[in-house]
């Protein structure tokens, strides 16, 4: 007899082990799938590995799409270690886009401009997130569901914009007009897309690492986080913290949008993000709320989405494959985590 | 001649109705049993997704639209079962696990349907449910033609809310459910099996979900396109929070949802919006987000949800 005990303490190489056999676990049950669209298990994974991280275009193209990614995934981390279930990312994804590239298409000097619409991002995102937090601590409204639900709101208020009074004039389409050519961020490699937007992003998890291992503002996150009654009574004003780890994530969020519309697509459209804000809680999740391993996360699951277009013209299993494989990554490591609570023990029959 | 203009727009008006609230009443229904039972579940909008794409291609394949509702019934019923397995047995997080679940099943019903259709310039469709007139009823002026002329699933529908009502206010099952949702200590005690009800009441939420992503492929639109949903499951959790958590309220929440969204469509299609529609899209979500607000004073929401039950933790 098998019996799930509880833990009190976990080994440090948990935090590797625990991902990489969540990811693990993915692929292989995912590998059903390839064998059902009648392509080989190896050879896909394998083409899917050579065109996400087989040669260095590749890997910029990867960073290119990882970067979005790893600004949700430190919101969701950020909000997470503090409880703040913030289901929201992506609304505040597309409020940071929005007010981007307002910014941005105002005309001025270049870097002036890259300044102004990161801080506009940031500061949207910022006050999207503000909402659910303020809701809960002002009158205990369930923040999981009003986060969520505020997506909804955000994505309607951006249709009604390109589609209506915003709706790029030049354009059959409904979308925004483009941000001046001078806020466009700068390419670093020559003939790639990698732009500034992916080293800001490579650059914030340090320092959201630093912030909340090091900081006293990070402590009391996640002393509100761990334990919200010994963070009241050791003098922490616990809704203050709320409030203040919704706007740090908010605003992570909001820079998601900033880089997309600044690096990427240089305007604002209905699908700018293909649910990037929700791949932000696979990412935290992977990366077990740690802002540093928010970056390799993200870049596995940059790769699974860029790889997939490639297995998918070489092999002919679908590209969608990638959304299967994400969605069950969450789960996979949803369950691995059940490893940090209790321990498998064997209960002798005797005893 | 204009009065006969006004009774068509009248009776086309309710008709639309009725059919935009049918598959919402489902899966708020279909969500309230889950959460009443104290389960969250976030899957609904993938649910929805996957039991359209397999309602639909059930039906594509064999030709029977009953097999195919049938199809979509168990798919849901599976997936709640899922849901039920991670967050009610395993005691994981619901929220994250709600997403998880809808990540997962959006992505395999994509996946699936473009390995079964490939990829087609024309969307292959299917000769869908037709409206079924009730004898007698359906000659009532007006109410009628737009409420009794209709495909069977909605008046499946129809049925389902008091049938809600009657299974969770008058049966000893209902009775557990609110017992484990409310409190799952006391239910224990009681020797109502905390795990087991869960269980089921998610699955059965996942039965109705399975239902309005049938309605969705097989009534509404006779074909399953990657927008089908669009939101709709979300809306769904907004509507069991604005409908109190109650089988009537939620049904009717979900017919006042459908009547601002059929007031917005007629507006858009006769040129006469000054105002954007995405306004009417946007109003249940934030009148859900004030209404919580509001009742939160009274707290009308089941006191164990989100909470996992382990029978060891005292």
């Amino acid at each position: 007899m098998f019996r799930l005990e509880a833990r009190s303490s976990t080994p440090a190489w948990f935090n590797l082990a625990l991902p990489l056999l969540a990811i693990a676990a993915t692929l292989v049950l995912c590998s059903g799938l390839i064998a059902l669209a009648g392509a080989g298990v190896l050879e896909s994974y394998g083409v899917m590995f050579t065109a996400s991280l087989g040669d260095s275009y590749a890997i910029t193209e990867t960073l290119v799409r990882a970067a979005p990614m790893i600004f949700t995934g430190l919101a969701v981390a950020v909000a997470f270690r503090a409880k703040f279930w913030n289901i929201g990312a992506e609304g505040q994804l597309l409020a940071g886009a929005v007010a981007s590239c307002f910014v941005g298409a105002i005309p001025m000097p270049g870097p002036l401009a890259m300044l102004l619409m990161a801080l506009a991002g940031a500061a949207a995102g910022a006050l999207v997130a503000l909402v659910p937090a303020t809701l809960r601590v002002k009158f205990k409204v369930d923040d999981v569901v009003s986060s969520l639900l505020l997506n909804s709101v955000i994505y309607y208020a951006l249709m009604a914009l390109i589609e209506g009074p915003w709706k790029d004039s030049f354009s059959g389409y409904p979308i925004s007009p483009p941000i001046e050519d001078s806020a466009n961020f700068p390419v670093l490699i020559e003939g790639t897309r990698l732009h500034l937007g992916v080293i800001v992003a490579l650059i914030a998890a340090p320092l959201i690492w630093f912030l909340i291992v090091r900081t006293t503002l990070g402590f009391r996150i996640r002393v509100t986080g761990e334990n919200p009654e010994a963070a009241r009574y050791g003098g922490i004003h616990v809704e203050r913290v709320l409030l203040s780890t919704a706007l740090l994530s908010g605003a992570l969020a909001g820079m998601a949008g900033v880089g997309e519309v600044g690096g990427v697509h240089f305007q604002v459209m209905s699908d700018i993000s293909p649910g990037y804000g929700y791949s932000g809680i696979v990412v935290a999740m992977l990366a077990r709320l740690n802002p540093l391993g928010v970056v390799p996360a993200a870049i596995f699951l940059a790769a699974v989405m860029t790889g997939a277009e490639a297995m998918s013209r070489a092999t002919g299993v679908p590209a969608f494959l990638s959304d299967v494989i994400q969605g069950t990554a969450l789960l996979a490591m949803l369950v691995a985590l059940l490893f940090t609570a209790y321990r498998i023990r064997r209960v002798g029959a005797t005893s | 001649m204009s009065a006969v203009f006004e009774q068509i727009f009248q009776v086309g008006f309710l008709a639309a109705i009725i059919r935009i609230a049918t598959p919402l009443a489902f899966a708020t229904l279909g969500e309230m049993f889950s959460e009443r039972a104290g389960v969250l579940n976030l899957g609904i909008e993938g649910i929805m997704l996957l039991c359209a794409m397999t309602g639909f291609t059930a039906t594509s394949v064999s030709g029977s639209l009953w097999l195919g509702v049938l199809v979509a019934v168990l798919t849901g019923m599976l997936m709640g079962a899922l849901h039920a397995l991670f967050t009610v047995v395993l005691g994981l997080s619901q929220h994250v696990c709600g997403i998880g679940v809808t990540l997962f099943s959006s992505g395999l019903a994509y996946f699936l349907y473009r390995l079964i259709f490939g990829q087609q310039s024309v969307p292959p469709s299917i000769k869908g449910f037709q409206t079924v007139p009730i004898p007698l009823l359906s000659d009532i002026p007006v109410l009628g033609p737009a409420v009794f002329n209709q495909f069977t699933l909605v008046y499946i529908a129809i049925l389902a809310i008091p049938l809600a009502a009657f299974v969770l206010y008058r049966t000893p099952w209902g009775l557990s459910v609110r017992m484990v949702g409310e409190n799952p200590r006391a239910a224990d005690s009681a020797g109502v099996s905390v795990i087991a009800t869960r269980f089921q009441a998610v699955i059965l939420g996942g039965a109705l979900m399975g239902l309005a992503g049938a309605f969705l492929s097989m009534a509404q639109f006779n074909a399953f396109t990657f927008g089908v949903v669009s939101g709709r499951g979300w809306v769904a959790i907004a509507l069991v929070v604005f409908g109190r958590w109650d089988p009537w309220r939620s049904a009717g929440a979900a017919l006042l949802f459908a009547f601002v969204d059929a007031l917005q469509l007629r507006m858009q299609a006769s040129g006469l919006g000054h105002i954007p529609y995405e306004a009417f899209l946007m109003l249940p979500f934030i009148f859900t987000i004030v209404a919580m607000a509001v009742m939160s004073r009274n707290a009308v929401a089941p006191s164990a949800l989100l909470k996992p039950f382990r029978r060891e933790e005292r």
